[in-house]
């Protein structure tokens, strides 16, 4: 019967999800960008929505807790999929507070009267059963895909703000969103990218390929030589792979020196984000914010014997502070570092900053 | 500056008379303090030289004159022309015999009255660095002097009032000139080369592959090219240590300061020991002359580094300074006795005394960072670490040459515990780093550091963390020149180097098809002397800024 069909076929695909998740981050660079993660996550989500049995928001809010917490656990470093899921989750509430006709979720925690007097909204509040719901939440999680596939675009359509002629740009690795960025750019204005490498992966690689594809005067640099070039560069213009909560940046490896080479040449260091990148995290959770790899990328097996004598490190990631980015552009718009935290109020609810 | 002896050496045998007369009515295009001081002594004392001293004075300028090769030419031309104007009323007794050439800059040091003081100076640096132009300029300068004997007078005049100057060399700058190969845009320098390679039949090297524009003045070779190819084997003209030594050069096989500069002085001891005297020449004249081509080809290989100029200078000094009675056996030996010694002190002492006082630098529980390979860094640990000193160190190593692989092994081997990363992870790692040590090519006379391209960087993250950094570099690296940043005066290497494969898929492959592509392979770049802490030098260990302190105390010296 359709029911255990669906059910099956459901569990089929989150685990179908999960390994991909699994497979996807092993160590050799993202096979996939954020932005199909983003997408794939929330429509396996619309997918849950749609066909999990569910009878009130609370239900329905626990069963994607739950799903989101394997999903998480599966490629922690991918926290798109987190964000997708805390944004889901908001999406129901607000879904959930419309169908009650209070207009609360405007006022959580606006007002300290309002804490004490109302004692914040508890879980029980989520037992009412609305048959609307499914329809409207289902409908909202369609907004935010249609979101999801503008982000790039609406991120290069503001190039040309930020883009002179003449300038010479650097950026280092590869990001499609600073690629789409800068080829919107080059359409009508002619400026030179310089691009970084970034060892041991060399992504700058493809990067730089693609841009002088598009006509773009590009040179490719060792990561050496960052320093070296820097006081010729106008801009740093950088994609990054996670937002974090106080402004600054999880990025690959390399960018914290490009940051502080740039903040010594008082270069501007723009960061081009979607929205789906910014995660309610800190940088101090130590055991999570680093990933290693193979460090068969650094020092490989044909060295030999000194192998088994050292300590070999590959991290991926990079901490960037928010005292060294000058701005975030989103699709949005732009914003100061200091501005993250405001976003990140509107996108999700603090409660499920822990998933 | 260094234009002031033609200046004054043009001045017409009339305007002597002239300056007896009026002291007063000169006229300057453009002058300092110090030239207006000279002017003021050559009006008040004009009038009291006799003609004997005049006499005198001009057979002394003709011996300056002499040994000042560069800008006789052109300069004597502008300032003979400037005479005109101001010694108006004298009748010209010497017609120009040279059309003036405009030339702007050339146009400050062509005043009239030169201070003397000025002149002396640049002749004598001249003398000693130029000596191995002297053969090229004496036909032209045979024809010059004829005309302008009549000026000399003037200059005699000038140099009468100058003499009693303190050691011109410490006090006036020579302003050296600007080197073949970071003039490549300049497509009249790059003639001269040529002509000058194809009188020492040596083949020139042509560039390789797209230039990025920012570094069109400087020279891209490609390794697959070596210069040896076009030679004709066994080559005539190029002894065959030098040949071997240019090819280990263009190929890395030697690389590094020290170890570069270690074996230009063994080629050249073996040089020595093949050489014989031609009959009616002498051996200190002709062995520098016969030098001079292998430098070129060098140079061609590979641009020779700051402690190569300077160990070049020591031996060309070396050899002219041997007197010309001594045999040439006695000659030969004293010369590689000279090098030998040179070597000892300067590089292989030199590492012991710096090895002594890094020592105290490092403690027990230390974690170090270095960065390439530097065989003064490596000596130091393993120094160290034979005192039983307890530290661990991190090598950080980065794309395209991996030296720190090299570094890594040989400590490694002396059992020193070592972690290993690549630069981008510096500021992963740095954290746990108490000291960073890092080695130099060279050490301006601003204070920056040149090296290894990446060295500024691993400075910059360190000084961000507070964490110490520590030159150590040997004196003998000391050089004169100035920069400020790393691009006008670097070398640009093979930019195949930076092309990589990853799983089977080499993105950059065709990287010359691409007309909007270019690929970057730094070697040098120079750190700012506010990264680093502390130098650490076979004199003692100085701050960033005393190096022109340094380099005027080897001055005296010699």
């Amino acid at each position: 019967m359709p029911g255990p069909d669906k059910e099956t076929d459901l569990t089929e695909r989150i685990e179908a999800f999960l390994s991909d998740l699994k497979r996807g981050g092993s160590g050799t660079g993202p096979l996939r960008g954020s932005a199909e993660t983003a997408r794939e996550t929330t429509a396996l989500l619309r997918r849950i929505t749609a066909q999990a049995r569910w009878s009130s928001a609370g239900d329905l809010m626990e069963i994607i807790r739950k799903e989101g917490r394997r999903m998480t656990a599966a490629q922690p470093s991918e926290t798109t999929v987190g964000n997708m899921i805390r944004r889901v989750l908001k999406i129901i509430r607000e879904e959930y507070a419309r169908s009650r006709g209070s207009s609360e979720e405007t006022d959580q925690q606006e007002s300290l009267h309002k804490l004490l007097t109302s004692g914040g909204l508890s879980e029980e509040n989520f037992r009412q059963h609305f048959a609307a719901l499914k329809a409207n939440v289902i409908e909202a999680i369609n907004e935010l895909l249609t979101e999801l596939e503008g982000t790039t675009d609406n991120i290069a359509m503001q190039a040309l703000e930020h883009i002179h002629s003449n300038e010479v740009i650097m950026t280092i690795g590869r990001s499609r969103t600073v690629e789409s960025f800068l080829k919107d750019a080059a359409r009508k204005r002619k400026f030179h990218v310089i691009v970084a490498e970034c060892a041991p992966f060399c992504q700058g690689h493809k990067m730089a390929t693609s841009l002088s594809e598009a006509g773009i005067e590009t040179t490719v640099i060792a990561d050496a030589a960052i320093f070296a070039v820097m006081s010729r560069v106008n801009k740093v213009i950088i994609g990054t792979q996670t937002v974090l909560a106080n402004g600054g940046l999880r990025a690959v490896n390399g960018t914290h020196t490009l940051a502080l080479a740039a903040k010594h040449h008082s270069t501007p260091l723009i960061v081009c984000a979607p929205m789906f990148k910014l995660s309610p995290q800190f940088p101090n959770e130590e055991d999570t914010f680093h990933k290693f790899v193979s460090p068969h990328e650094v020092l490989p097996f044909t060295e030999g014997e000194i192998l088994s004598k050292v300590n070999v490190h590959c991290p991926v990631f990079d901490y960037v502070p928010p005292e060294l980015i000058t701005l975030f552009i989103s699709n949005i718009g732009g914003h100061a570092p200091s501005y993250i935290y405001r976003l990140m109020s509107e996108l999700y609810h603090p409660e499920d900053h822990e998933l | 500056m260094s234009a002031e002896p033609s200046v004054a050496s043009s001045s017409t045998p009339a305007t002597q008379h002239k300056k007896t007369t009026r002291g007063g009515t000169r006229h300057f295009t453009e002058g300092g303090p110090v030239k207006k001081d000279g002017i003021q002594q050559a009006k008040t004392e004009g009038k009291e030289l006799t003609k004997e001293e005049k006499q005198r004075l001009r057979k002394e300028k003709k011996q300056q004159k002499k040994s000042k090769e560069k800008k006789d030419e052109k300069a004597s031309q502008e300032s003979e022309k400037e005479k005109k104007p101001v010694s108006s009323a004298s009748p010209a007794s010497q017609p120009p015999t040279q059309p003036i050439t405009p030339k702007a800059p050339s146009a400050v040091p062509t005043l009239v009255p030169v201070p003397a003081s000025e002149t002396p100076a640049p002749a004598d640096k001249p003398a000693k660095s130029k000596a191995e132009m002297k053969a090229e300029r004496r036909a032209r300068q045979e024809a010059e002097r004829a005309s302008k004997q009549g000026k000399k007078g003037e200059v005699g005049q000038q140099a009468a009032p100058g003499k009693p100057k303190a050691p011109p060399s410490e006090l006036q700058p020579v302003v050296k000139r600007l080197p073949e190969h970071v003039q490549v845009d300049n497509p009249e320098v790059l003639k001269k080369l040529a002509k000058k390679l194809e009188r020492q039949q040596i083949p020139l090297r042509s560039d390789y592959g797209y230039k990025v524009s920012l570094f069109s003045h400087l020279h891209q070779y490609s390794r697959k090219a070596p210069l040896t190819q076009q030679l004709s084997i066994p080559s005539t003209v190029i002894h065959p240590a030098i040949v071997r030594l240019g090819l280990q050069y263009s190929q890395g096989i030697v690389a590094g300061s020290n170890a570069r500069s270690v074996a230009l002085l063994h080629a050249f001891k073996q040089v020595i020991r093949d050489y014989t005297t031609p009959p009616n020449e002498e051996l200190s004249r002709d062995l520098v002359n016969k030098l001079k081509p292998y430098i070129s080809f060098l140079n061609q290989c590979r641009p020779l580094s700051a402690s190569m100029g300077n160990a070049i200078k020591y031996i060309k000094k070396e050899i002219s300074n041997i007197p010309s009675q001594c045999k040439e056996e006695e000659a030969k030996s004293k010369l590689l006795n000279c090098i030998d010694r040179y070597i000892d002190e300067k590089i292989n002492l030199a590492a012991k005394a710096i090895a002594k006082s890094s020592i105290e630098k490092i403690s027990d529980g230390d974690v170090i960072l270095v960065y390439g390979c530097s065989s003064l860094v490596n000596h130091i640990l393993c120094e160290a670490f034979e005192k039983n000193r307890k530290f661990r160190v991190i090598v950080v190593d980065s794309r395209p040459r991996l030296e720190g692989r090299e570094a890594l092994r040989r400590l490694v081997q002396r059992g020193i515990s070592c972690t290993y990363v690549l630069i981008s992870a510096v500021s992963y790692i740095l954290p746990e780093v108490s000291k960073v040590f890092l080695g130099a090519h060279a050490l301006l006379a601003n204070g920056y550091v040149m090296s290894r391209v990446g060295t500024s960087q691993i400075a910059l993250v360190a000084k961000a963390f507070n964490v110490p950094v520590l030159v150590c570099c040997e004196t003998y690296k000391f050089c004169e020149r100035v920069q400020t940043d790393s691009f006008v005066s670097n070398e640009l290497d093979d930019p195949d180097d930076l092309i990589v494969t990853r799983k089977g898929k080499t993105q950059l492959e065709h990287w010359q098809e691409v007309p909007s592509l270019g690929l970057l392979n730094l070697v040098y770049d120079v750190t700012p002397p506010d990264f680093v802490d502390l130098v650490i030098t076979d004199l003692g260990m100085i701050p960033c800024t005393s190096v022109p302190v340094v380099l005027r105390v080897k001055n005296v010296d010699q």
